[in-house]
């Protein structure tokens, strides 16, 4: 079942009441690295998903403490440092993991997963036993777990993009939250939080900026230096904004530094046809001046009509745009060109404040505390210059439509609630049921009442930072967007500016070096003005890809039809049959034209999707289930 | 003006919120329709295409202002104001 994630060995640890198994992809000692691996005397056992970047550091420590080692993998550093440390061990770790080690004295089981939430871990109490795996669709091999879908996971995800806290989008199964850790012993699982996002600013008014810049580059190099250890070759995703420039800046000039320049960077990239999603002549530029071995893969509205349905099987949850599905092509691009490991920007938007959501709460803050002035009121069109249809608007609307109320301004979650207020509005879509299952709920309540105490004491920045670090980062861009996209094709993701040092750098800063007035990624814009010069002045345009349109316009979108006919939607039971086909209508008539249409149309499909892949045509062998119009067939 | 107000908030119903205005999705005539979520940025555009082909009325860059087109009691005072300086114009 998850072959995709582990495709160059399996192996099975069983031990009367216990069992480990793992898939490998190799990248690190590839040759005597296999999983499940033992510590000498066989009491300790671990099956570790992910990479211990400083691990050959975290070794030579613990050989000078005694420790003998058998291979030269990570996995078995981390068993010794647990040997070392105990649960101490996971804060000297820099890496993308999610691991278990079974104590076989102490019968207990520890959990982990990484900072950030890089690598997933889902599990499952059934009749007094723990099922844990890096996807949900593992666990459902198991007869005895529950598939029913939990109607207040899709109130999160149709408020927040992605359900809170542990929640997935089954009632029986969890997620272990990022930075966290589980002790399970005697038939109990204790879950606690071992890191969390600090946005104090430290260095709010100690840090001269030229000193700041030094050390964000002393940061970046070295987090992007450990990145490249593996012993197979590793890539760049290449944008053609200033992030992922900057990755690859410094991962060819680590690539020249240790001799290596006859080889050049692999690098990736996604082209689209229309012109509004299309980087290419920025991505050109940057290959150009970093002179690259680049890669180009095109991708058609057809492409992500073809294999929405798999992706929504990797993915196992709702999805609200489409905008997974070229990233999902991508890794299946990287793995059949021979790679399997790739370095990209994602995280520096949140650390180094790139998004225009933090724009946007400036302003709203700005009209409400000081008044419209015609001038203020004419920098909304600088927000979304990507957007055209915004631009087309009378600054009076566009005004209107990011107005805050007087309450808002106190409001903890200030930043996000025009995005979250509009997302609610897909919940007219729901089910009488549904409706009737999540009536109590609040989930902005539930995102409030998660906050960490400190938060209260944050800026308005830091806190927009914090939210997107802890909810769409982790909930939706590293997973539904990341992991299972590249591990689908067994492609390992990696991403500097997620290292705990840059990350700690980056929260640490002043308001000034991060987005000055409207100005974004000050700091980050100055370090790229001498290693990302092509493109370091670029506004932002984020990654975006065809919208929900696709589904009407190729031909290879039947099964779309089938899933969104009335008669589907009534059996399924999550949403109103009739409300759906209104939209439909919309999409036939092509009249469907905004945002919120957009992710009302991909969230029903892919609802509609989880539904059919993980409930209706669940296959318990080990090929998984694949939709291919109006049946399931096997997959391969 | 009630039956402009009528026909729009079925438009609005049908078109923004899939049939469904009880409960939490309640709004009233004089509610502002951004503020509320019901209408985002593109909607507008579409709710004057929809203007344009029902009331045969034409909306100039300048008419698109919160102050024409943000509730329902607005849009139908709005259609009203733009059929009367049409039918003034055909008269003169």
């Amino acid at each position: 079942m998850l072959r995709h994630r582990g495709p160059d060995d399996s192996r099975l640890y069983l031990e009367a009441g216990a069992g480990l198994a793992h898939a490998r992809l190799s990248v690190i000692d590839v040759r005597t690295g296999a999983q499940p691996m033992s510590n000498d005397e066989g009491t300790l056992w671990i099956t570790f998903n992910g990479e211990i970047f400083n691990y050959i550091e975290l070794r030579r420590d613990l050989e000078r403490r005694g420790h003998r080692f058998h291979t030269q993998s990570d996995t078995e550093v981390l068993l010794r440092l647990y040997e070392e440390h105990g649960r101490d061990a996971i804060a000297l770790v820099n890496g993308d993991w999610a691991f278990a080690i079974w104590d076989t004295r102490s019968r207990t089981l520890l959990l982990s997963r990484d900072r950030m939430g890089v690598r997933p871990l889902y599990y499952t109490l059934v009749e007094r036993s723990l099922l844990f795996a890096s996807e949900i669709k593992a666990l459902f091999v198991d007869p005895r777990v529950s598939r029913d879908i939990d109607p207040e996971a899709l109130d999160d995800i149709f408020t927040v993009w992605s359900p809170l806290g542990s929640r997935t989008m089954f009632k029986a199964v969890r997620e272990l939250p990022p930075g966290h850790s589980g002790i399970w012993r005697d038939g109990r699982l204790t879950v606690s939080c071992d890191w969390q996002p600090d946005f104090s600013r430290v260095e709010r008014d100690a840090l001269p900026d030229g000193a700041a810049e030094e050390r964000l580059r002393a940061h970046l190099s070295a987090a992007t230096r450990i990145r490249l250890r593996a012993d197979v070759p590793v890539g760049t995703y290449l944008s053609g904004g200033l992030d992922s420039s900057i990755v690859a800046a410094l991962a060819a000039g680590e690539r020249r530094r240790h001799g290596d320049a006859a080889l050049a960077l692999p690098t990736f990239s996604i082209g689209f046809d229309a012109a509004e999603f299309d980087e290419r002549s920025y991505q050109q530029r940057v290959v150009a001046a970093l002179g690259t071995d680049h890669h180009e893969l095109r991708c058609t509205a057809a492409d992500i009509v073809r294999v929405f349905p798999d992706v929504v099987w990797h993915a196992e949850t709702p999805l609200l745009r489409t905008a997974p599905a070229p990233l999902y092509l991508l890794a299946r691009f990287v793995r059949e060109r021979g790679h399997k490991v790739v370095l990209t920007g994602e995280g520096a938007d949140e650390v180094f404040g790139g998004y225009h959501i933090f724009k946007e709460a400036k302003l709203r803050r700005l009209w409400s505390e000081r008044g419209r002035t015609a001038r203020r009121t004419a920098l909304v069109k600088r927000l979304y210059p990507h957007l055209p249809h915004l631009q087309r608007q009378s600054t009076a609307f566009l005004q209107s439509f990011f107005h805050a109320a007087a309450d808002d301004l106190a409001h903890p979650c200030f930043s996000h609630l025009p995005r979250w207020s509009l997302t609610s509005r897909l919940k007219t879509l729901f089910s009488d049921s549904v409706r009737a299952a999540v009536a109590q709920r609040d989930a902005v309540a539930a995102v409030v009442a998660r906050l960490p105490a400190a938060y209260a004491s944050w800026d308005l920045l830091a806190r927009a930072q914090y939210l997107e670090m802890t909810q769409l980062l982790p909930g939706y861009l590293l997973s539904a967007q990341g992991d299972r996209m590249s591990m689908a094709h067994g492609v390992e993701t990696r991403f500097p500016y997620l290292d705990p040092d840059v990350v700690s750098f980056g929260t640490s800063l002043p308001e000034r070096l991060v987005m000055h007035g409207l100005r974004d990624k000050v700091l980050l814009r100055r370090l790229g003005r001498t290693l990302a010069p092509a493109v370091w002045q670029r506004t932002k345009q984020p990654y975006r890809a065809p919208g929900a349109d696709v589904f009407f316009s190729t031909a290879s979108a039947g099964y779309a039809s089938d899933l969104l006919a009335p008669s589907q939607i009534r059996r399924d039971g999550l949403f109103n049959p009739d409300a759906v086909s209104r939209l439909v209508r919309k999409y036939r008539e092509g009249k469907a034209i905004s945002v919120k249409d957009d992710m009302a149309l991909t969230g029903v499909l892919s609802t509609q999707l989880v539904i059919h892949h993980f409930i209706n045509h669940f296959v318990t062998d080990t090929h998984g289930a694949l939709y291919t119009g109006t049946a399931a067939i096997h997959r391969r | 003006m009630e039956p402009y107000t009528r026909e729009l908030r079925q438009f609005i119903v049908d078109n923004f919120l899939f049939g469904d205005s009880s409960g939490r999705f309640a709004f009233t005539d004089t509610d502002s329709l951004q503020e509320l979520g019901i209408v985002d940025s593109t909607g507008v555009l579409e709710l004057v295409c929809h203007l344009q082909e029902r009331y045969a009325i034409t909306v100039a860059d300048d008419d698109l202002v919160p102050d024409n087109l943000d509730s329902l009691e607005r849009i139908a005072r709005f259609i009203d104001r733009k059929r009367g300086e049409a039918q003034m114009i055909r008269a003169s």
